[in-house]
């Protein structure tokens, strides 16, 4: 950290921690070879069924919210001006 | 009866009153010590009603304990402590009080046995939460506590409306199953849906869910902590007692738990996100108590319990790094592993546990809930719960640690905060991994025994896939989520925008149209006025003095009339 960059911060690391992310999806959807999920209804004992409804789920949340937020994201002083003459004091 | 049959919130109320009265060795004390106090004097309180005073015609049950009163007070005890603890030394003393008065109300309203003495702890957690917000000490903190005790007097209205409702057509005022009431018609049934929506406000359910997330970012780095604790779980608390099974509930549960994910993934201020990131976690709470059965029932006790501790160690984790740089917004912060890896640590850990990771807290709660809409072959509900499960790893596991802590490097390089800090997170990420590790400590003081084994190699896997995919979708879509200095309009427009306007416009239109009115209203005088002058003023016919021969020729006129009258 003195003289080099922080561990996490090295370009040659960050590309390490790609591989081993990589790594790790690959074995959470692997693991249900070994342990075999049941399931309750059904669909949800397909393979994969949790990592690609986790993914595809959390895409259209953020998808969602990109189109909410075109409706109701504001400037972060928009209540500033009104507070001002709302009567506040401190 | 009890040897300590003593409310026990009435404790800590005491040493909230008592603190200013001592020096800082003494407060210490108090703080710490109190707490414990509480927890003994709450583990006393035997089953059914234990302290009950006679007042008008009623009985009122000061403390009535039972198993799930007794875990939520346990927590509540846990939490101010470690909630003290955390704001030592950099809390003012009004603070330190104000939270104590909070807890102790908090635990007030747990061990209330009938609705009067609720309503009285319910409105005094009020008033001591506002000071909480209050005592920050800035004019947002104090406009917003404003705004946050307007919202909690209109709940406490509603409430009390119920309670008086549900006194005149009961009868009684013990506080228990309400559900069936609800469908029942009459003034009953009215009482009831009066009480739900007082709970249902302060567990920040839909429509005024923006009270929380408007409130509680502006209170001091120690406030939030402890106000993220309290109104909502002791909702939660009433909730189960009152209204378990009712079906809208787990409607109303879903879309909190989606509101939350989606503001949050919106939102730039760290502490906004896990204010939103509350009404998300209560909404699987409240998703469980519509549920209604045993096992969605102590799903929800367990994850009020496991939340309050995960949610305070992120808000400490935040409160550190908001004392230590005085920033709070994403944009402006990032890189802080570097100099502060305690804090981040703790705040990974309470990332991992909001996100029901295995080997935490959140696991082992949570997944009560899935289960319980599992068994009840509900599928849709399943599916949501999932999804939401997917989105809180999004919208809080990964996004808050991500953007503060790791990121582009803001180059901020702040020490760890102070050792008191330190303790508390380092007790409550302690508390988060051990209840993830040995479920079974917690499940014992559930209000239902547990029939439920969370750690099955099927259900590891499951829940393992779906939050690591759902990290995959967070960096891929990370282009998407590039931070902007905004906030998220919420239904607090409607009464922070629309309502002023509306009373501007319409009370300009008011304005305009009384003037008119007036202005017409005078102009109809002055013209009467001036017709009645015309003909009766100094200068008018009838004001005019006659000569004495006109006035002889009238009378003589008159008499010959009168003559021809008679004579005709």
């Amino acid at each position: 950290m003195n003289e080099q960059r922080h561990w996490l911060y090295r370009p040659e690391n960050i590309r390490k921690l790609w591989l081993w992310g990589a790594g790790i999806l690959a074995a959470s959807v692997l693991a249900q070879v070994v342990f075999e999920v049941h399931g309750h209804f059904g669909f949800d004992s397909w393979f994969g069924f949790n990592a690609f409804y986790g993914f595809i789920t959390c895409t259209a949340m953020v998808l969602f919210a990109k189109l909410l937020g075109v409706l109701v994201k504001r400037p972060d002083t928009y209540y500033r001006d009104e507070d001002r003459d709302d009567g506040g004091e401190s | 009866m009890s040897w300590f049959a003593l409310p026990p919130g009435l404790i800590l109320i005491a040493g909230g009153i008592a603190l200013p009265f001592f020096g800082p060795l003494g407060r210490r004390n108090i703080v710490l010590g109190f707490p414990f106090l509480t927890l003994v004097a709450l583990w006393s309180v035997p089953d059914g009603a234990a302290l009950s005073v006679d007042f008008m015609e009623y009985r009122i049950v000061l403390a009535e304990g039972d198993r799930l009163s007794r875990l939520f007070g346990t927590i509540f005890a846990i939490m101010a402590a470690a909630g003290g603890l955390f704001a030592l030394g950099n809390a003012r003393t009004i603070e330190l009080c104000a939270s104590m008065i909070y807890a102790g109300s908090s635990i007030g309203v747990i061990f209330a046995g009938d609705l009067i003495t609720l309503f009285v702890f319910w409105e005094l957690m009020a008033v001591g939460s506002t000071l909480v917000l209050w005592s920050a000490g800035t004019p947002e903190a104090y406009r917003a506590s404003m705004r946050y005790l307007s919202i909690h007097l209109l709940g406490g209205v509603v409430l009390m409306g119920g309670i008086a409702a549900w006194t005149v057509s009961t009868g009684g005022i013990e506080f228990g199953r309400m559900t069936e009431a609800l469908g029942g018609g009459g003034l009953r049934s009215v009482a009831a849906w009066l009480i739900l929506g007082g709970f249902l406000l302060n567990a920040g359910a839909p429509p005024l869910s923006a009270w929380l997330p408007d409130a509680y970012p502006e209170a001091s780095p120690s406030g939030m902590v402890t106000l993220s604790a309290f109104t909502t779980k002791t909702a939660v608390y009433v909730l189960i007692v009152g209204f378990a099974g009712t079906e809208l509930l787990v409607w109303v549960g879903l879309y909190m738990v989606f509101y939350g994910i989606v503001y949050a993934l919106l939102e730039n201020d760290m502490r906004r996100i896990l204010a939103y990131s509350i009404v998300n976690q209560v909404g699987f709470m409240v998703t469980g108590i519509g549920i209604g059965t045993v096992m969605s029932l102590n799903g929800s006790a367990a994850h009020a319990f496991t939340h309050i501790i995960y949610k305070a160690l992120l808000l400490m984790s935040a409160g550190a790094v908001l004392h230590m740089t005085g920033r709070r917004k994403c944009s402006d912060l990032g890189g802080l592993i570097q100099t502060m890896p305690l804090t981040a640590t703790c705040g990974i850990i309470g990332a991992l546990a909001i996100s029901s990771f295995p080997l935490t807290s959140g696991f082992i709660s949570k997944s009560m809930i899935s289960q319980a809409a599992m068994d009840g072959h509900l599928t849709f509900v399943w599916l949501a719960l999932a999804a939401a499960s997917a989105g809180v790893f999004l919208h809080a596991g990964i996004k808050f640690p991500w953007f503060v802590f790791f990121q582009k490097d803001s180059g901020l390089r702040p020490p760890e905060p102070p050792r008191n800090m330190r303790i508390a997170m380092v007790i409550f990420a302690a508390l988060c991994i051990v209840l993830g590790i040995a479920p079974g400590m917690l499940y014992a003081i559930l209000p239902a025994p547990v029939d439920y084994v969370p750690y099955t190699g099927e259900h590891v896997v499951a829940q393992l896939q779906l939050l690591l995919f759902s990290g995959l979708a967070f960096f891929v879509l990370l282009p998407l989520m590039k931070r902007t200095l905004t906030i998220s309009l919420d239904w607090d427009w409607f009464y922070r925008r629309f309502g002023p306007l509306l009373v501007k416009v319409a009370g300009g239109a008011i304005l305009a149209a009384d003037r008119a009115f007036r202005g017409a209203f005078l102009d109809l005088l002055r013209r009467g006025l001036d017709g009645i002058r015309t003909y009766y003023g100094p200068q008018s016919v009838a004001a005019r003095s006659w000569n004495t021969a006109w006035m002889v020729l009238c009378a003589i006129a008159a008499l010959g009339i009168y003559l021809a009258y008679l004579y005709a």
